[in-house]
């Protein structure tokens, strides 16, 4: 319990820190910061708005510290002001529309990539140097290497251009109207398949690698000869005893290499036209819609450090050890 | 001193050698020094401005273009050498950049006591937990478009991950006999740092640097590809960008964005497996596991730590 505590206490930190990042950031720059955050709206706010587009942002009269405490209180209320990629819709508004999306499709590739790569680190460390090892190793290393969006593209390319077999673009048919029935669910999983897959299968290498060096280690360890000179099936000696103890090195550099693969993720959607939080944030880049921009940066830290802390829960549930502290 | 030299001297030779003898380092030095090669010489390989229109747009490869042309008619091959020069020179000075952040803020944190260990190990892990590219996009929003900008935005978001390592590895060496032999002779503290820890890192070091290489061209890839780099400049991020822009994926036009990613692909394979042939070097368990002929003993000596790269907590 005493382990759950300080990581939130960690977590909310970071967050804290993040926002912080926000808030200085503009000031930063040369020039009057309000300028620079609002002058893309070119004279489209009415003057109410504009001067409670300030307030939330921390532009008001007074000490910095009364500045960062003005932004602060309007930042925890997820009130970011308005979007100019979609004036005249607020941050916030404009951010819900993609969570829902880059959620799910984050969701199911982390599962699938972190379970994927943990059994092919298992299966490739137990023939270390066999034929598995030698060729597949280096091939996802390979695959690894591979930009994200560049992969994409190429998958892209292939699978929907040429092939025509899977859509290449958006998160449904524009035809249909989103709503809890077969037709749709299936076009939103058709839609789904290709990003998820460029993902997956980039990403995979990774887990691998590490699953395959702390398995190295373990296998080392005595209680496996111990196994194995009782006489136990290799498959049970494999997964229940080698397999159980070398997860958990790889759990916690999962909380550190979710950072990455999320950021892979955004590029991702980008190219497939997906409409998440990554495309949002190119959007923002290209249009210079600061308050997007920096409403965006907070969500996704939002949603890392979420998904940062599902993965320590577990990891107590996991490691009796932690418990005992 | 000289007994000092002569065997850190020998040490230092058979770890490189023995290093070169792993085909996969031969293999992922080789393709590096290719692309550096060919980014210098630029020039002589692809003479003229890669910007200037040299045919019609959009055109296959050929004899006449070997890697066709882009949208506007730019030369395909052309755009790609001097695309090589930029992006391995952000790249690689990035990786500098980043390297020494994170050797001085990771060795710092693992040689300070108290509260300044703790105040910049909490800094490290809050960095490390914020999403790197994110950070990196936001800032670079703000920033002036060009590569000072991606290089001061990459490094600010790239040190944490070595600092981690380089800590926990200055951690366990300032209990050495040596450091506190150097204490009582009355070295600064800097000084034992920098000149008495450091040396015995070195690996970690190199490793730091191919892995920091590795983030920094895989990420200024990424923000070119976004429109955050300078997207007049030739580089292989902006050819990504100015593929998607022209809309080269309905068209079929893959020889516009497949060579500049295949580079990128290749460099990082490249470094990858450098970095995992120096792993297997100093990390003596993964050695021993290849069938290697060289025991423990020959190259560790007494001051000589095991470093631990993959299993830290």
């Amino acid at each position: 319990m005493r382990y759950i505590l300080r990581r939130l206490g960690f977590y909310l930190l970071t967050f804290f820190v993040s926002i912080s990042l926000n808030f200085f950031l503009p000031r930063l720059m040369p020039g009057d910061p309000a300028t620079i955050m609002f002058g893309r709206f070119q004279g489209r706010l009415p003057p109410q708005t504009l001067q409670a587009m300030k307030i939330a942002f921390g532009f008001v009269e007074g000490s910095l510290w009364n500045q960062y405490v003005t932004y602060l209180s309007h930042a925890l209320r997820f009130d970011f002001g308005i979007s100019i990629y979609r004036f005249p819709a607020p941050v916030s508004m404009v951010i819900s529309t993609g969570l829902a999306w880059t959620l799910l499709m984050n969701s199911v590739v982390l599962v699938v990539a972190f379970a994927l790569g943990t059994l092919l680190g298992i299966l490739a460390s137990w023939r270390h140097s066999g034929k598995l090892d030698s060729f597949m190793t280096p091939l996802l290393m390979f695959i690894s290497s591979f930009p994200y969006f560049w992969f994409a593209m190429l998958v892209l390319l292939v699978f929907s251009v040429n092939l025509g077999w899977l859509p290449w673009g958006h998160a449904y048919a524009y035809d249909l109207q989103p709503g809890w029935n077969f037709k749709f669910l299936g076009s939103v999983v058709e839609h789904l398949f290709l990003p998820a897959c460029t993902i997956v299968i980039v990403s995979v290498g990774g887990w691998m690698l590490s699953m395959r060096n702390t398995m190295i280690t373990t296998l080392d360890e005595d209680y496996v000869t111990m196994a194995e000179a009782k006489g136990l099936p290799q498959n049970r000696i494999m997964f229940r005893y080698a397999a159980r103890n070398a997860m958990l090195p790889n759990f916690t550099s999962f909380g550190i290499a979710l950072g990455f693969v999320i950021s892979g993720a955004l590029l991702t959607e980008v190219v497939f036209t997906y409409p998440g939080l990554g495309f949002l944030l190119f959007q923002a880049v290209t249009s210079q819609d600061y308050p997007l921009l920096q409403g965006l940066f907070l969500m996704i830290t939002l949603a890392v450090l979420t998904a940062n802390l599902l993965v320590d829960l577990l990891y107590v549930r996991l490691d009796p050890r932690v418990r005992a502290d | 001193m000289l007994t000092q030299d002569k065997p850190l001297r020998v040490k230092r030779t058979l770890w490189i050698s023995r290093l070169l003898r792993d085909w996969r380092a031969d293999l992922g030095i080789g393709i590096i020094l290719f692309f550096i090669i060919l980014a210098l010489l630029s020039p002589v390989l692809a003479p003229g401005n890669p910007n200037y229109f040299v045919d019609e747009g959009n055109l296959p490869p050929s004899a006449k273009h070997i890697l066709g042309t882009m949208s506007l008619g730019q030369e395909g091959y052309a755009q790609l050498i001097w695309g090589a020069r930029m992006s391995l020179g952000i790249g690689f000075t990035t990786g500098l950049v980043i390297t020494f952040l994170s050797v001085a803020i990771g060795m710092i944190t693992g040689y300070a006591r108290g509260l300044l260990s703790d105040v910049l190990s909490v800094l490290t892990n809050v960095f490390l937990v914020i999403p790197g590219l994110c950070l990196a996009i936001v800032m670079a929003a703000y920033l002036p478009s060009g590569p000072l900008s991606i290089i001061v935005v990459l490094s600010i978001s790239g040190w944490p991950w070595g600092a981690r390592v380089l800590r926990a590895q200055t951690l366990s060496l300032r209990e050495k006999d040596f450091v506190a032999a150097a204490l009582v002779s009355g070295e600064s503290h800097l000084h034992i740092i920098f000149f008495d820890i450091l040396p015995n890192m070195i690996s970690l070091v190199v490793a730091n640097v191919i892995g920091s290489t590795m983030y920094a061209i895989g990420a200024e890839v990424g923000l070119e590809f976004l429109g955050l780099g300078n997207i007049s400049s030739v580089s292989w991020g902006s050819i990504l960008y100015w593929a998607r822009a022209t809309s080269a994926l309905p068209r079929g036009a893959w020889w516009q964005f497949l060579p500049a990613g295949l580079c990128v692909a290749l460099i990082g394979f490249a470094l990858t497996l450098t970095n995992f042939a120096l792993d297997e070097v100093s990390n003596p368990r993964l050695r021993k596991e290849m069938g290697s002929k060289h025991g423990l003993r020959s190259i560790a000596g007494p001051g000589q730590p095991t470093p631990v790269v993959r299993s830290i907590q």
